[in-house]
Order: C-alpha cells, then structure tokens, then sequence
C-alpha cells in the first residue's frame, strides 16, 4: 500500500539556524502515529514545514508528499486544497484558534463553504450535524452561540468539529489537550479516537506526554534536536526503548504506582540550535556516549520491522537495557 | 510520627464576582471548611483541576491571603497579623514557588542578586556571610557562582526554577509551598527538579506542601494526598495508597484518566460533563452531576469527610467504611 504521507530529509532553517535537521516519516491511511519529543525538538515545525505554514524566512528543503504529490513549493492554490480539506489541523490553545466575535455557525460555514462548497440551509444542517458529532449537547441551539459561551474541553471540540468540515484523511493534533484538565483531556482524546475508527482518518497526535501517545498511537516516533532519533509501535517503544533518549524520557517519568524509585532524570540541557555539538546531538548528556559519538551524526537505521533507531551504540545499549531489566 | 508544623482548621474563602457590566455579583467560593495537618518534614500532596480551590488553599495557608472563617496554626502558633514583627520572623520561615520561574524572577538583575535579596530584607549576616550563603545556595541546586552572574533570560527553564528554589531556601525555611514547580518543564527536566526538591527535603528537613494537577509527580514526593473538588477535600490518606486504592469515584476517574505507557485506555473511566464552575455549585454533593455512581441523596446533602480505613478520609455518600459500618 502506498503511504498517504511521505517525508524525506526535510530540513527547515530559521535565520541560518538549523532546527530541523533531516526527517524521514511515512505515515499510512488511517494510521495513527504519535510524535514525542521536548520543547523545540522539531515535533510541530515538521508539520508546519510539510503544510507551507511557516513564515517566509524560514527555509524549508527535502520533500513532503501527499499521496505521491509534492507540497513544499506546491503552489498556493494546490494547498489551498489540501490545507483545512485533506489534512487539518488542531493546536494547543483551541481559544486563539476561534474568532471571538463570529458565532460558532458562522465559522464552521466558513470551512463547508470553502471545502465542501455548501451554502445555506445545507451548510447549516452540515454544521449542526457536525457538533453532533463532537458531542456538543443541544446542537442546534449552540450553533448561534459565540466561542466564549463555550468550556474550555467544549471549545477544542468544536475544533475538531471545524477540523472535520473538510473530510480530512489526516488530521494533525498538536498537543490538543494540554491546556485541559486531566478529566476532559480523557473525554477529547476518546472523541478523537472514535472518530478516527469511524472515519478512517489518519492522525498525527503530537505530544509532551508519552503516555497520551502511548495510549492513542499505533506507533511513535521520538525526535531530538530536530531528528527523529527512534521509530516503532507503541507498545514495543514503551517496554523496550533503545535509544538512549527514549529510555531516558521513560525513566523520567514518575509511576503511578508499584514501589516508588529515585527518577532517573537526563542531565543537562536540549543543544542550543545555533551550537549544535557536531556528531550525535544528544551525545553530552548521554551516559553510554562514546567518543565515535562526537564524530558524525547518526543515521536513523532499521533495527527490526517497523523499528528504527538512531544511535550507534543501539546494540550496546539494547544489551545494558536488558541488564538493567534482568536486575 | 512527628509533630505537625501546620495545622489548617476548617478554613474557607470566598471572592465575589459579577456576571457582565450591570449583574449581580455572586459569592464565588473558592475554598470551603478546607482542613489539613501537615506534619513536620512530611510532604502534603494537594490535587485537582482548574477551579478545584488548591492554589487559594496554598495561598491562604502562606498568609498571603486572609480566610474569611477558619484559622491556620503554624509550629503550634496562630497566624500572626500581616504586616507586623511577628509575621514577618514568621514568613521567614515559610516560602513558595510558583509555575512560571520567568515571571517570579526580575529579568534585569542577575539572579545572583536576586537569591541574596531574602537575606538583605530579613538582615541575616553581614554582607561577606551573605555572599558566602548565595555561593552555597547555588552549590545546593547544582549550579555554579558562574551561573550566579547571569540574567534570567540567559537561563534554561529547569535553570531558572533551580534559582527560585534557591532564593526560597536563602532564609533556612522550614516549610515551602510548592504551586505547580514542575508543571511548566520538560519531561527529562522535570525528573532533575523534582529529584533535587527530594534531596533538599531529606537534608534540610523541610515540610512541603506540593500542589499540582499532576498525580504521578505528587506521589513520587508526597507521604499524605488530599484530593480537592470544588474548594473541598474529596478524599485524603496516604500517597502510595491513595493512588493504588482510590475509594471517591471523583478520585478514581482522576487516577483512570492519567495516561499510562504500555496501558490502552481500555476500561478508563469518562466522566461526562465539563469542568465544574465555582460560581454555580451543585447543590448537595458538589460532585454528584458527573458522578457515574450518584443517588438521590447525593443531590441534596453534603457528604462530609470522614474516615474509612486507617487513614483514609472520603467525603462520599457511597463509601463507608469500617467505622461507619460499626456505627450503624
């Protein structure tokens, strides 16, 4: 099957700062696919890049395709399509996202009008059944209300709702629960997985916390510093990390139950783009780091089906994994 | 079990808040009949969501805001009045943190400067003792005297709620209120801060209250839990406990809703409904419109918090335990 997202070695430079440093992902139809990673490691610029979102100092090289079809340097009518239509996006902070003053029916025919080409009484009833769909109670009458009418948990689904308005076959959700608490982050990522099942939607789900991913994705890729340093299914990623950022990054993370254990944090600090240590990027806080560490940069290589790691003490410390466990 | 360092008795506080230019003001509480004992170089864990009441609680318990019933003892002494000579021999001995370390630190100073000003307001040592206190405090939160020279701006976010921490600890506190330390850094950082939080604990002795949405980290530090729905304590006992055997239906969806690596959500427990409004408190139990369990009697009465099992306390008309039981 050919895959609905290709990207290949695709680079973005910010002023001559290099923050994405060549990435390679595939992601097929209805796939789910969970991006992680810490502040500025790259997780949502890939996106912004892939989509021509960027602003125009921002210089974007290597290959994006949408089912076989270029989009970096696609003209601006071409991603007009597909941007909002055949992929979609939803951010953090779903407030900023609406227009305060325009009722939620407007907005939401706005994207009818612009992807589906409806107008009227057929935008309307689309947009009613679409907040149905999101699980927005009393559908009909909500239509005329304004964004500050609404929850905070209620506002990202009407997101989502916007975001369906085109039929996407990818939908992009960047971080679409952190700003909610931990109660309604359960209710959006339930909606969002209902509806991918229904829909047969592909989804990109970026996040800060593996266990959204974990829970949500079919598989994982970790990124640092503008790399995508280890790829795999979900399950196998969390009980069998290689890299050892991703072992790292599990480490850190305190349990919730079982005996309580010292966390074992990743010392230090993310490399400053503009200083990147030539080499492996997270070789000066990694604790197995060699001095061929410092020499070239990984390349991100195949360690199994469907697993890909970037490190070159992958076997090494897939061994020191194993004596940990056999502790 | 040692001696508690702050006693909170029955505290509450309510602001009041119009609803648009011309409306009605209405009382919004905030927190309501909130007790908690915090026992000496012990960490209290306070959870909930937005709204929930445990910032106001933190702030009261610091003095920073007066409640409006209820007292707070600290090392077995009352509160003394704001703005006198007692209170303030009695906020050096108390401090907080806050989420956002770019916000509580002044960007033009460097933050050397700004560890060492705790020490020139409360006139402890001369100015080479002060000096010598600023290089230690640094060494303590695993930093250097260069770091010591730069502004904020030149720092890391784990660097610079390293800083707050420091200049928290300049007056040798003996309790710090912790709101949300970690929330606003990075997985891997956040490890290195709480660990370092648990090491300046077992050196220092310190008592803690640590309140924050996030469960794992209030039970990787926490001894004691309490659980806070709409300005009440829920539920309250042991952390470890607590999160392995939550009895409030509130608690057990939280502890459901917490993602975890390695489990699919299958069997999680959705609550319906949005996040409660403090300015419209269901009557009765505060909790009973999203409660999966809820009878008649939960929309008319409050539920007070009383024991279970041990140490275990649930406000839950639902949950009664060995005492309860006995009783009837």
């Amino acid at each position: 099957m050919s895959p609905l997202v290709s990207i290949r070695d695709l680079r973005v430079a910010f002023s001559g700062v290099p923050v994405l440093r060549g990435v390679d992902l595939t992601l097929g139809k209805g796939e789910a696919l969970g991006l992680v990673g810490e502040s500025g490691s790259g997780k949502s610029v890939t996106w912004l890049a892939a989509l021509g979102l960027l602003p125009r100092h921002a210089r974007v090289s290597g290959s994006a395709r949408l089912d076989g079809r270029e989009l970096l340097g696609a003209p601006a009518s071409q991603l007009d399509q597909v941007r909002g239509g055949r992929v979609a996006m939803i951010f953090q902070d779903p407030a900023s996202a609406l227009n305060p003053v325009l009722t939620i029916r407007r907005q939401l025919s706005e994207a009818l009008a612009l992807h589906r080409n409806l107008s009227g009484e057929a935008a309307k009833a689309e947009a009613r059944r679409l907040l149905d769909l999101v699980g927005i109670p009393d559908a009909a009458r909500r239509l005329e209300a304004y964004p500050h009418e609404f929850s905070g948990g209620q506002v990202q689904r009407i997101m989502i709702a916007m975001a369906l308005a085109g039929n996407p076959d990818l939908l992009i959700a960047d971080e679409p629960t952190t700003a909610l608490d931990a109660t309604i982050q359960a209710q959006i990522l339930e909606l969002l997985s209902t509806i991918r099942r229904e829909m047969n939607m592909a989804m990109v789900l970026i996040s800060h916390d593996l266990g959204v991913v974990a829970e949500n994705c079919d598989r994982v890729a970790v990124m640092y510093a503008g790399r995508i340093v280890e790829q795999a299914p979900s399950n196998q990623l969390f009980a069998d990390p290689v890299h050892p950022y991703a072992q790292g990054l599990i480490g850190a993370l305190p349990p919730l139950d079982g005996p309580r254990r010292r966390l074992v944090a990743i010392p230090g600090t993310v490399p400053d783009p503009a200083h990147m240590p030539v080499g492996c990027a997270f070789a000066p806080r990694c604790a197995m780091a060699a001095e061929a560490c410092g020499v070239s940069a990984p390349k991100l290589a195949p360690i199994a089906d469907d697993r890909a790691v970037a490190c070159i003490r992958a076997e090494a410390s897939r061994r020191a994994l194993l004596g940990i466990a056999a502790e | 079990m040692s001696p508690p360092l702050v006693e909170v008795a029955a505290i509450s506080r309510s602001y009041s808040m119009r609803s648009g230019m011309f409306g009605r003001s209405t009382a919004v509480h905030a927190v309501d009949g909130v007790s908690l004992t915090i026992r000496k170089g012990e960490t209290l864990g306070l959870v909930g969501e937005s709204g929930s009441g445990k910032s106001t609680t933190g702030r009261i318990v610091l003095g920073l805001e007066p409640p409006d019933r209820g007292e707070v003892r600290f090392d077995g002494k009352p509160m003394a009045a704001t703005g006198t000579v007692a209170w303030r021999a009695q906020r050096a001995r108390m401090q907080m943190i806050f989420q956002d370390p770019l916000g509580a630190l002044d960007r033009r100073l460097p933050v050397a400067t700004q560890i060492r000003e705790p020490l020139d307001i409360h006139g402890l040592g001369t100015a080479a003792e002060r000096e010598d206190r600023v290089r230690e405090l640094l060494r303590a939160v695993e930093l250097t005297p260069a770091h010591g020279a730069r502004y904020p701006g030149a720092l890391s976010g784990g660097q610079r709620q390293r800083i707050v921490l420091a200049r928290a600890l300049a007056t040798k506190p003996d309790f710090l209120v912790c709101d949300e330390p970690v929330s606003a850094l990075d997985v891997s950082i956040q490890a290195q801060v709480v660990n370092l939080l648990c090491d300046l604990q077992a050196q220092l002795g310190l008592t803690l209250l640590f309140i924050s949405h996030d469960l794992r980290v209030v039970r990787q530090i926490s001894n004691v839990v309490a659980v806070m729905y709409l300005g009440r304590i829920v539920e309250t006992g042991s952390a470890d406990d607590l999160f392995a055997r939550p009895e409030h239906p509130y608690t057990q969806a939280l502890v459901s809703a917490s993602p975890a690596p390695g489990r699919r959500s299958a069997g999680r427990i959705v609550l319906a409904g949005d996040p409660p409004n403090p300015a419209a408190r269901p009557k009765g139990c505060a909790f009973h419109p999203r409660c999966p369990r809820a009878i008649a009697r939960c929309a008319s009465e409050v539920p007070t918090l009383s024991a279970v099992d041990g140490d275990r306390q649930v406000a839950c008309h639902l949950v009664t335990g060995t005492q309860a039981r006995d009783a009837a």
